[in-house]
């Protein structure tokens, strides 16, 4: 863990080196993330409601997912420039250092930039909490919580696995973006108004609503089911497959060689 | 001790032709070919040695580094290392080998060399004393005192190369693998690279395995030269040994009075225009002694010079002979 924390010192000096170029990501994440904010706005501006859910509702929705996202974006950055690292041959370098290649992907890339995307989310957040008219008991709040760290978890299975998929292909990586980039758009809204089937999709497959809609309609008050608080948690569950999915195109590429 | 027995290593390669519809039909229908980039390789490297590993570009001599340092598994084969199987015990492997790829860099880009140097002590958990004792060290060898406080990213290349090489032996390895650690490099950082290894090699017993496509480096490294070609080890022998296939044939080059050289034999002549001309003897047949004695009775010498054959032509005539 110390190690950990020597090598996000590195990247912090690194990116430092380029003052400007870091402000001006940060400043661009802020500010592309309204676009989507806007897009929430103006529609609730036209319909009021969507599903029968409020603006503010929706926005604890948004702002959690835009959270988790930004969060595991810039912690697990290294898996989602993987393909680039094969390439490079850096993987081979860590294969050279008596430390696990999960450890090196991890410290390889942070993109502290990110910290732009958060802070849109937070701002969002400080505004839908005491609008959106839910009674913050404890458990409301734990179940928020939940959320967002079950949302990291997600992703970065998501990310593990898009990692884990370079060890055999390079073509058609695309599709992945529908699950992280694509989900993180169309995850602000409760994931019931896309319809049973989307729905079931993102319950089973990939656990996008466990920690988005579940819990979501507990914390408004549209279920009174306590446990839907706790399925975030699952998510954590989903990065073990996806991990261990990892492990066997590790072990793959050192019998390949590429 | 490095030993592999018959090692064997194939890549399967997508392959197809040029052009828009054979682009299409390998979207369908992929064709495969295998490349044999190992056949049965076979050596035994003891410690202590310097060790050239020659042959040409795509000949093995990446897959093979590969596999010694961990990085690949072979299909077939044994490779153990100290007693270890490389790739099956990877991190306890690692810890005892330094790697050093001329093409490639581990430092980090944006932060001072001497940042990169710090992180990798964590890294190899080299004690605190140790990691003092192997930087002071290899700061004075290398000399790169000063240029350690700039960032890798504001170096030239043979100040990088001499930084690359004090990164990968920090944690004070066993082994040293270098993969074309002198290519682009001026002369002067080339000598200095290779006084350095010596140096190393002498001192610390450090067991150097270098690949490399300059004779040079193999001439003043190495006392023992593998040659790989086709996947296949063709010649395992000391540079003497390499030598002595191949000096037997001597070129002498003469400046004489007179027009034409008149034929001696047992001497070939290769050039004669005007009074310069170029000679080849068979040392096996006549001594270079006997050869200019005989040269003297027919013409006037004014001037002569011996030549022996190159490293760079022996290594081409090996690999005409080897046929790769």
């Amino acid at each position: 863990m110390k190690l950990y924390f020597k090598y996000a010192a590195i990247l912090v000096k690194s990116q430092m080196q380029y003052k400007a170029s870091f402000f001006m990501t940060v400043a661009g994440q802020f500010i592309t993330s309204f676009s989507s904010f806007f897009a929430v706005y103006f529609l609730f501006d036209r319909f009021n409601e969507v599903d029968g859910y409020t603006f503010s509702e929706v926005l604890i929705c948004f702002a959690a997912v835009l959270m988790a996202f930004s969060m595991a974006e810039c912690f697990l950055r290294g898996f989602d420039t993987f393909p680039q690292l094969i390439k490079s041959g850096s993987l081979d370098r860590m294969l050279l250092r008596p430390r696990s290649v999960i450890f090196q992907v991890l410290t390889s890339t942070m993109e502290f930039s990110r910290i732009g995307r958060f802070m849109q989310a937070a701002v969002t957040l400080g505004y839908a909490i005491p609008t959106c008219g839910v009674d913050w008991t404890y458990d409301k709040v734990l179940t928020l919580i939940a959320m967002i760290i079950g949302g990291i978890a997600v992703y970065a299975g998501l990310f593990i696995l898009y990692a884990a998929i370079s060890f055999f292909t390079i073509e058609g990586l695309e599709f992945m973006n529908i699950f992280t980039d694509g989900t993180r758009e169309f995850g602000q809204y409760p994931m019931s108004i896309y319809g049973k089937g989307i729905l079931k999709f993102f319950t089973y497959v990939i656990p996008i609503a466990l920690f988005q809609y579940y819990p979501f309609l507990y914390l408004v008050g549209r279920s009174v089911e306590w446990w839907y608080g706790l399925l975030p948690l699952i998510g954590l569950i989903f990065i073990v497959p996806c991990y261990g999915f990892f492990v066997f195109g590790l072990s793959r590429y050192k019998s390949t060689g590429s | 001790m490095i030993e592999l027995s018959n090692v064997n290593k194939t890549f399967k390669v997508a392959k197809r032709n040029a052009g828009f519809t054979e682009a299409v039909k390998a979207l369908f229908m992929k064709k495969y070919e295998y490349i044999h980039a190992l056949n049965d390789v076979t050596f035994t490297i003891r410690d202590g040695e310097t060790v050239g590993y020659i042959g040409p570009n795509g000949a093995g001599k990446s897959s093979t580094i590969k596999i010694m340092s961990g990085i690949m598994a072979p299909d077939s084969g044994e490779c153990v290392i100290d007693g270890r199987v490389p790739w099956k015990d990877r991190k306890a492997h690692v810890k005892e080998i330094g790697v050093v790829f001329g093409q490639r860099s581990q430092l980090w880009w944006d932060v001072p060399v001497i940042d990169s140097f710090e992180l990798l002590k964590d890294v190899y958990r080299i004690p605190f004393d140790e990691y003092k004792k192997n930087l002071n060290r290899l700061t004075e060898l290398l000399g790169i005192g000063e240029i350690m406080k700039m960032p890798t990213r504001q170096l030239s290349l043979g100040q990088r190369m001499r930084c690359e090489i004090a990164a990968s032996l920090l944690h004070g390895p066993k082994i040293l693998f270098l993969d074309e650690p002198t290519i682009g490099l001026d002369a002067v950082s080339k000598i200095a690279v290779r006084d350095f290894v010596k140096a190393l090699n002498k001192e610390n017993r450090t067991t150097v395995i270098l690949t490399t496509h300059d004779m040079q480096d193999i001439e003043a490294l190495t006392d023992r030269i593998l040659l790989i070609g086709n996947g296949r080890i063709l010649m395992d022998g000391t540079l003497d040994e390499l030598k002595s296939r191949n000096t037997s044939k001597k070129t002498l080059v003469i400046t004489y009075a007179g027009e034409k050289l008149p034929s001696v034999e047992r001497v070939a002549v290769v050039k004669d225009i005007g009074g310069h001309a170029e000679l080849v003897i068979d040392t096996g047949e006549i001594s270079v002694a006997e050869a200019i004695a005989a040269i003297s009775a027919a013409a006037e010498i004014k001037d002569i010079t011996v030549q022996g054959t190159t490293v760079d032509e022996m290594v081409v005539s090996l690999y005409k002979e080897f046929k790769i």
